[in-house]
């Protein structure tokens, strides 16, 4: 089973007017790990959502398209049960839906009516990834993501990830605000997910996650494009020189997008 | 639609009812004594909201209900209300008449009472006065008080002696059964010293065109230690223009906490205060609502801190839609004298559609130094930021609205303490949201 293709092609992407994705190419197959690393403003976070379709960001150009269906074309709950799922670097908090209820609603969006996943057969799924992922099983009868610490809030996106069993699933920044204990619990999940059919896009500016989560493509991004592609060993040079040579070998003063970045 | 403000009803009328009911002399009189005020006091002026168009004349003051010997005899509609699996404490009256009611022998035992108000004003006369429009609410405030205590057809009368401490809850339901009645529903509940229970009402309704009146009154008195917690569903229908005053009485380490899920589907002028008149005591006042079609509502919760370090926290949801309008009212006020008084409210209004209007209208009154005090108010839409994230996971768009709606009334919902009525409150939550 070769999983899916995700195929993003010369993205050209806006927030309230500015061009922050300036012609991304990236192809992500199943069985893939891709990170997208970059300094801090340089366009990542604007790729994942902009592939789940944040509201705020708008596509002026350019497709992305998953196993050939035209994903721009499609609303968000679409693209999610066309299996792309997005760990988000600032999930939403919402009060009064607990944590569970949500993630069973989520289960059963992806099931026929009729067909939802019995309650027994839930519970046990939630509190063997809960336990994988070393959750207090408390979480789950508390309110979505409300007074979640960070690392609370990212672990719950992992467990949603393993529950969900995406085609392609996008991790923006999902290290960011984790100690290293919750970072290697975090990696952990993630890796359970590694077989032959689901292709990951790992966005992240710290090579250290990239020691646990070994990645078999590494992208580098700058001035919203991909300006460097590479293996493993690419990630390994970013840590030890940081990405001043890229700048230097490209030509690029200002990695940035945009005047006030 | 010309509507006069005059009530219907003659001194004669008042007078026979009382007989008819077998009520004792002081009743008599007092009703004699309010209806003469029905006259010339005014009516309320709820802020921004104007009543003087609103239909509080037209009704039957009468209408029969009569006895039934099993909860089973209950239409489907009522009986859903009432817990299957255990035998619940309740009172049930159609129509203002007694249809039903139980209470344990236990309880019977300990001295709780909790029986209709026409039952109690026969066997615990003196206990009623004791209670009946003193101290929580006076029959003078205006006309609506004034016609409430002349044409009072029905109530419960819930009393916990001393160091009683119920932990199943009291149940009530008012049916409106009849389309023309006229609802003027009175309820007590007094806890006495270190005592404690909770108590569950629903208003039902189901007259779409006739036009009618509910004029209710609840009068909660919680004495030293005591705890109340009060949960009410309001269900009446669009004919209904409604008058709620719901208050309470808090004394020294007293607890009054409410959920209140207003529902109605007629105008409708609610108010809930609690005075906490005790060092140390507490109201939580919750209460949430729907607005739908093109009615129009005035809630107004209102804490009034007197004893030191009293706590008086206030949460108002209202979830507008169609184009209905609403005004929120939170007022918390810290008497002098209520050193370290606590007073918070939250009023928020989640508006689905251009054509509803919401208005969280937060007042803080603070005559005291040393106290606390808080508030946090916002008018707005369903969060798109919260619905990408709920349908990034694949849920739909409506049903990530169900979602944050329900979510948005989960405060109240959740504090329903008898699962028949919560479920009932859900249900009602979804027919009114889609």
């Amino acid at each position: 089973m070769a999983g899916s293709t995700l195929e993003i092609k010369d993205l050209h992407v806006e927030i309230e007017g500015q061009e922050i994705l300036k012609g991304v190419n990236l192809t992500i197959k199943g069985g893939e790990f891709h990170a997208v690393m970059g300094p801090n403003g340089t366009g990542k976070s604007t790729l994942a959502s902009a592939i789940m379709g944040h509201p705020k960001y708008e596509v002026t150009s350019g497709s992305i398209l998953l196993d050939g269906e035209d994903v721009l074309e499609m609303e968000v709950d679409e693209r999610a049960k066309a299996g792309l799922f997005l760990a988000m670097q600032y999930p939403s908090e919402i009060s009064g839906v607990t944590t569970s209820d949500f993630l069973r609603s989520s289960i059963n969006s992806r099931r026929e009516e009729g067909d939802e996943i019995p309650l027994m057969k839930f519970i046990k799924e939630m509190d063997q990834a809960m336990d994988y992922l070393e959750m207090d099983k408390n979480m789950a009868q508390r309110y979505l993501n409300e007074g979640f610490s960070g690392g609370e809030k990212k672990r719950n996106e992992i467990l949603q990830l393993m529950l969900l069993k995406p085609a392609i699933g996008i991790l923006d920044e999902i290290d960011s605000g984790l100690d290293i204990d919750a970072l290697k619990v975090v990696s952990k999940g993630i890796n359970k997910l590694r077989n032959e059919s689901f292709g990951c896009l790992i966005i992240t500016h710290y090579q250290r996650l990239l020691d646990y989560i070994t990645p078999d493509y590494v992208h580098v991004m700058m001035q919203g494009r991909v300006v460097k592609s590479g293996g493993p060993e690419l990630a390994q040079r970013l840590e030890a020189e940081g990405y001043d040579w890229i700048k230097k070998e490209l030509g690029i003063e200002e990695e940035t997008v945009g005047n006030n970045a | 639609m010309a509507v006069q403000t005059k009530i219907p009803y003659e001194k004669e009328y008042v007078e026979a009812f009382s007989t008819k009911k077998n009520e004792p002399e002081w009743m008599k009189q007092f009703r004699l004594q309010a209806l003469e005020l029905t006259e010339t006091l005014e009516m309320p002026k709820p802020d921004k909201t104007n009543i003087t168009k609103w239909n509080f004349s037209t009704f039957n003051h009468e209408a029969n209900g009569e006895f039934i010997d099993s909860l089973e005899d209950l239409p489907e509609d009522i009986k859903v209300f009432v817990e299957k699996e255990k035998e619940s404490n309740i009172v049930i009256l159609k129509n203002q008449s007694t249809a039903y009611q139980r209470l344990s022998q236990d309880l019977i035992d300990k001295g709780v009472i909790l029986t209709d108000m026409f039952s109690a004003l026969e066997k615990y006369p003196d206990l009623v006065q004791r209670y009946y429009m003193k101290d929580a609410v006076s029959f003078d405030e205006h006309r609506l008080t004034a016609l409430h205590a002349a044409l009072m057809n029905g109530g419960v009368f819930v009393y916990v002696p001393k160091n009683v401490v119920i932990e199943e809850p009291l149940q009530a339901i008012f049916w409106q059964e009849d389309p023309s009645l006229g609802l003027f529903n009175h309820v007590i509940v007094v806890a006495e010293e270190n005592s404690s229970l909770t108590y569950v009402e629903n208003y039902i309704s189901h007259n779409k065109d006739d036009q009618t009146v509910a004029n209710v009154v609840a009068e909660v008195i919680a004495y030293n230690n005591a705890s109340i917690s009060y949960g009410s569903v309001d269900n009446f229908s669009q004919g209904t223009t409604v008058y709620m005053n719901r208050r309470g009485v808090a004394y020294r380490d007293a607890k009054i906490d409410w959920a209140l899920g207003q529902m109605n589907d007629g105008n409708t002028v609610s108010e809930n205060i609690t005075h906490l008149v005790g060092d140390h005591s507490s109201s939580y006042a919750k209460a949430v609502s729907v607005g739908r079609g093109d009615q129009t509502q005035n809630f107004t919760a209102k804490i009034v801190n007197y004893g030191k370090q009293s706590n008086g926290l206030i949460l108002q949801h209202g979830v507008m839609k169609d184009s209905a309008s609403a005004i929120f009212n939170g007022i918390g006020k810290i008497e002098h004298g209520g050193t370290k008084a606590n007073a918070e409210q939250e009023s928020r209004v989640l508006m689905l559609s251009k054509h509803a209007r919401g208005d969280a209208n937060p007042i803080l009154l603070i005559d005291e130094d040393d106290v606390t005090a808080g508030h946090a108010a916002s008018v707005g839409r369903v969060d798109p930021i919260q619905l990408y994230y709920l349908m990034s996971r694949g849920i739909s768009k409506q049903e990530a609205e169900r979602l944050i709606i329900h979510g948005f009334l989960a405060p109240v919902v959740n504090e329903i303490p008898i699962k028949a009525v919560r479920e009932q409150l859900t249900d009602v939550i979804e027919r009114k949201v889609y």
